[in-house]
């Protein structure tokens, strides 16, 4: 679904990362890990299309990223559901349409989404601030509520930027369950993150893999984890 | 339907989920509706003006076309050689496109408003009247009038309507003014509009990432801009226009005397003119939103 060959990103001077080469495929589960600053969001947001590779080539559901134009980034974009550790809502729409903003832009907007809308609050436990604005959440409501927006088109791939970064352990046990039973529904899930606790509590539920960027390229870590 | 390009139609339709994807903002809607009243206002203004002053140049104009008269005053036994020979120099005159003596009859009629129907006027020595239609160009004044001093001594030249000549030079150039000003209008209210947008889209960056993130397109992100300021501008310009049509209704019309500044008042069809300045307002800030809008978002990942 999501392919890397060879791909090299800079933000002009030097290569952040080289020479990297991935094969995402359907139903696995990844961890992306690696110190601060070591490009894990440029990673991701080479995944998703907002970045171009600046050498080598990204290829999305079997499609060059280079030459896709910006319709085509934006369509692709509705089959990979992204969740951001600072999530940005619309401040002035009530959490409901906030999370139903893909299916509001992608023209599928109807009230059948209604009860797929209500399923899908429940699953993260929002039903109850369904008409709460966004600035009124906590840390651990926005990211349950980014991750329900992440998933309302059904996407094929979930891709989350230490989604667990802005909350306590137990939401982000709380968060991974989700991401974890997600995967058992068949998603690709891939999860950016630093923290070593939250690896470790994922594998004793989920066969993942875990990738490290270091030294700007990436790796497959060992299972000494 | 097929006459209606997609884009414009997507301006019309009503897209209450997309409306509302941009948050509402109080204090830009009020500048850009008054703005865009004010300049409609102005537009009616300036076409009132330019129609008037054109209605005048063509008016004058034509007057001007059978300018001249020349008068023959002599004893009678004289004057039926002496109005020959005026019209013979006249029928010579490079300039003189037709020279045509007043019968009798229309003397008479010219002289009854003065006299009443009641005097005998074919008693009096009546000067005889010779009508000169000019051509485009003219004829030389003073050639004219030094070859009939020459040979029709009684003749006296009244070339009454020559010192409007410039004055219709200057009302047409009034009315080129005039439509320069509605173009200059028009670009301001694009320029306006651009400002206005490009503000909204900035002020609104984090909306437009939130909206890249979740899978909208550049069209879809921009229509939610472009149809904001379409309609807005639109309302602005249809309250400026009407306020406009309003001020001129009231001016006095009609009146013979006034000639030019009473004139303003629209004529015929010239009132349908108006109501093409708010569709035309609109379609200036659809282009001028659509192209601040393409331009922005082209620049973003």
């Amino acid at each position: 679904m999501i392919e890397l060959e060879n791909v090299a990103y800079s933000y002009g001077g030097d290569a952040l990362l080289t020479d990297m080469s991935l094969q995402l495929a359907p139903g696995t589960f990844h961890f992306l890990t690696g110190p601060s600053g070591a490009g894990k969001t440029t990673f991701l947001k080479l995944c998703y299309g907002a970045l171009k590779p600046t050498g080598g080539q990204v290829r999305l559901f079997g499609r060059d990223v280079t030459g896709l134009s910006r319709d085509a980034v934006a369509y692709t974009r509705r089959r990979i559901g992204v969740v951001h550790q600072d999530c940005q809502f619309l401040d002035h729409l009530p959490l409901s349409e906030n999370v139903a903003l893909p299916l509001t832009v992608s023209g599928q907007g109807s009230p059948d989404q209604s009860d797929n809308l209500r399923e899908l609050m429940a699953w993260v436990g929002l039903v109850d601030k369904t008409d709460a604005l966004p600035p009124e959440l906590s840390g651990g409501e926005r990211q349950r509520a980014a991750l329900a927006r992440a998933l309302i088109l059904s996407p094929d791939v979930i891709l989350a930027d230490e989604p667990t970064g802005n909350v306590d352990w137990e939401m982000s046990q709380r968060l991974l369950r989700l991401l974890v039973e997600l995967n058992r529904m068949g998603k690709t899930v891939m999860i950016a993150t630093h923290d070593l606790m939250l690896i470790r509590a994922a594998k004793a539920q989920v066969q993942a893999r875990v990738l490290r960027i270091a030294n700007r390229s990436l790796q497959l870590a060992g299972a000494d984890l | 339907m097929r006459l209606i390009p997609d884009a414009i139609r997507a301006v019309l339709r009503r897209d209450a989920a997309a409306d509302r994807v941009v948050p509402p903002s109080g204090f830009t809607v009020r500048l850009t509706v008054f703005t865009s009243a004010a300049m409609a206002f102005l537009t009616i203004f300036v076409m009132a003006f330019s129609l008037a002053s054109g209605r005048l140049a063509q008016d004058w104009g034509e007057e001007l076309a059978r300018a001249s008269t020349l008068r023959i005053s002599t004893p009678a036994e004289q004057m039926a050689g002496q109005t020959a020979a005026a019209l013979r120099v006249l029928e010579q005159t490079p300039g003189v496109a037709r020279a045509r003596a007043l019968s009798e009859a229309e003397q008479q009629a010219l002289l009854e408003p003065w006299f009443g129907p009641d005097l005998p006027v074919d008693s009096l020595p009546v000067p005889q009247l010779i009508e000169i239609v000019e051509t485009d160009d003219g004829y030389d004044s003073e050639g004219l009038r030094l070859r009939l001093q020459a040979e029709v001594p009684g003749a006296v030249l009244d070339e009454h309507t020559r010192w409007r000549r410039p004055l219709v030079a200057a009302a047409s150039r009034l009315r080129l003014l005039g439509w320069a000003s509605i173009l200059l209008i028009a670009a301001a209210t694009g320029a306006m509009v651009t400002l206005a947008a490009n503000a909204a889209l900035a002020a609104n960056a984090q909306v437009i990432a939130v909206l890249r993130l979740v899978g909208a397109t550049d069209g879809y992100i921009a229509r939610a801009f472009v149809r904001r300021y379409t309609l807005r501008t639109f309302s602005g310009a249809a309250l400026g226009a009407a306020l406009g049509l309003a001020a001129i209704l009231l001016m006095p019309g009609d009146s013979e005397a006034g000639g030019f500044l009473t004139s303003l008042r629209l004529q015929g069809w010239h009132w349908l003119l108006p109501l093409t300045v708010p569709p035309l307002a609109a379609l200036v800030a659809f282009l001028a939103t659509q192209a601040a809008a393409r331009r922005v978002l082209g620049a973003l990942a």
